[in-house]
């Protein structure tokens, strides 16, 4: 478990796009788009998270953690609540 | 002495003609039972670790470690027959059909087939074979030398870049220190397959489709299928798992195919040499797009048979396989139809290409609202288009027309997939 939200997701997305470049990745574009990732890449994101943070993310919620911003905002509410 | 068997040139997929020798594992005079790994052989999409079908000893390596590709059947190593009690398999009486000790390719053409077994891709059948311990290395954005600049590696060194992520800027040619410096500056985020790998990928899958286009006559059905049931379902299921456990449409778009696939035996199968064989289960191909271009379609044996939560799980174990690189060889081979599914690139439909020596496929695009007349009245509900290309030779559009309603049937109680 880490406490660290940017590292979080960075670790999540360096395990499905090995190959992208997290350090041009701008806090509010879709990651889906940008990554191009397809559903099974971002459930595995959402696993990935899920793994390191301990937050689930419900599927009602997923517009929510479009973007890096949005996911980073996300884990941010959810860690403190718990 | 008995006349040594041949160890051949495998085939390795429909989309294989040739490989390289890569690796030899054994050396003349080593025992090798049958599913022991021997070789890698290097086909234009994967380094593949290739199995003898023989227990003996081998007598000579006939093809050395080389970059020259040899066709498929071309004699590799002898094997003899050992003089220990090993049994020697009923094969070795037959002296050298040649093809009889490898996997027959699913290519046109195919040799007089050994057993009756009526599974032409899969191997002749004495004991059980260790499909698992053959492994595929696929290509990926990392493999292979990269060729870059030592004064480039510096420039990656100092900036943090990695270079193994820096795309060329001219095409084929070593990465330079510019190269590394316009990624450092943040150019692409999404590196392509290296050029050679790249070619090669999309060789391999030029020659399969334009032989499938060459060879089938394809015909095409569309419906739309609607999903308001299967969706809330899906969602409610979901929302009582684990984010571990959640089921994604696409696999329940997968398992009412494979089902309507067991119901309907003529789309599921291989057409070979004139007729058309039975797959021997329903190995659904799912066609799985490769990070940096190209894709792949292998295979999930017996896909009608599982629980839908246990296709889930091996619809992602498959992917992050095709994605980290690692198939099996048995999982290229073994597929009886597929399906593929662009509903995450946002098209409606697609109309696929038929991966010989299948007969049909089905592709299913994005699941959409859309307008939906249904009772007398005018919803809004999810929708699918689903398609099937299939051979002409093999079956007749009435047959694939209900197919598609088999699909649509299964997909309206997906309670009982």
């Amino acid at each position: 478990m880490t406490t660290d939200p940017d590292r979080a997701i960075r670790s999540a997305l360096a395990s499905i796009a090995p190959e992208a470049d997290f350090d041009d990745l701008a806090p509010d574009v879709d990651l889906q788009e940008t990554l191009d990732l397809d559903s099974m890449d971002f459930l595995n994101f959402l696993i990935a998270l899920s793994q390191a943070t301990g937050v689930q993310i419900p599927e009602t919620d997923y517009q929510l953690v479009r973007t890096y911003a949005g996911c980073r905002d996300y884990l941010v509410r959810h860690m403190a609540a718990d | 002495m008995a006349e040594p068997r041949v160890f051949r040139m495998p085939s390795l997929g429909a989309d294989m003609t040739e490989g390289a020798v890569l690796e030899w594992f054994v050396k003349p005079g080593d025992r090798v039972h049958r599913g022991d790994l021997v070789a890698v052989i290097k086909t234009d999409k994967a380094d593949i670790e290739a199995e003898v079908f023989d227990d003996g000893v081998i007598g000579e390596l006939l093809a050395p470690v080389s970059d020259e590709k040899l066709p498929i059947g071309t004699p590799l190593a002898t094997i003899y027959d050992g003089d220990d009690a090993t049994p020697a398999p009923t094969s070795a009486e037959v002296v050298p059909p040649p093809t009889a000790e490898v996997v027959p390719p699913p290519t046109s053409a195919p040799p007089p087939s050994p057993p009756s077994a009526p599974s032409p891709p899969s191997a002749p059948s004495p004991p059980h074979p260790r499909p698992s311990s053959a492994t595929i290395v696929l290509p990926t954005a990392e493999a292979g030398r990269i060729a870059a600049s030592p004064y480039a590696r510096r420039r990656a060194a100092e900036l943090g870049v990695d270079i193994g992520s820096v795309v060329p800027g001219r095409p084929g040619h070593p990465i330079s220190a510019d190269d590394v410096e316009r990624a450092a500056a943040g150019a692409p985020v999404i590196a392509p397959l290296p050029v050679d790998q790249a070619s090669a990928m999309r060789r391999a899958i030029g020659n399969l489709m334009t032989r499938s286009k060459r060879e089938i006559p394809h015909y095409y059905l569309e419906d739309d299928i609607e999903l308001a049931h299967a969706m809330a379902w899906l969602a409610h299921y979901n929302e009582r798992v684990s984010v571990e456990e959640r089921i994604l449409p696409a696999a329940m778009l997968y398992k009412a195919v494979a089902v309507a696939a067991r119901e309907m035996p003529a789309l599921n199968g291989h057409w070979s040499d004139g007729t058309f064989v039975p797959g021997d289960g329903v190995h659904l191909g799912v066609a799985i797009a490769m990070r940096g271009g190209g894709l792949v379609a292998p295979a999930i044996r017996d896909a009608d048979k599982c629980s839908l939560a246990d296709l889930m799980i091996r619809l992602r174990d498959l992917t992050a396989r095709v994605r980290g690189g690692r198939l099996r060889a048995s999982e290229m081979t073994d597929a009886t139809i597929t399906v593929t599914s662009l509903g995450d690139r946002g098209v409606r439909a697609v109309y696929g290409v038929i991966y010989a020596p299948q007969v049909a496929l089905v592709g299913f695009g994005k699941v959409s609202e859309r307008v939906w007349a249904a009772d007398g009245g005018i919803g809004i509900r999810p929708v699918v288009t689903a398609t099937l290309s299939a051979d002409h030779r093999a079956t007749d559009g009435l047959l694939g027309a209900r197919f598609l309603s088999a699909v649509t049937r299964h997909l309206h109680h997906p309670e009982d997939l």
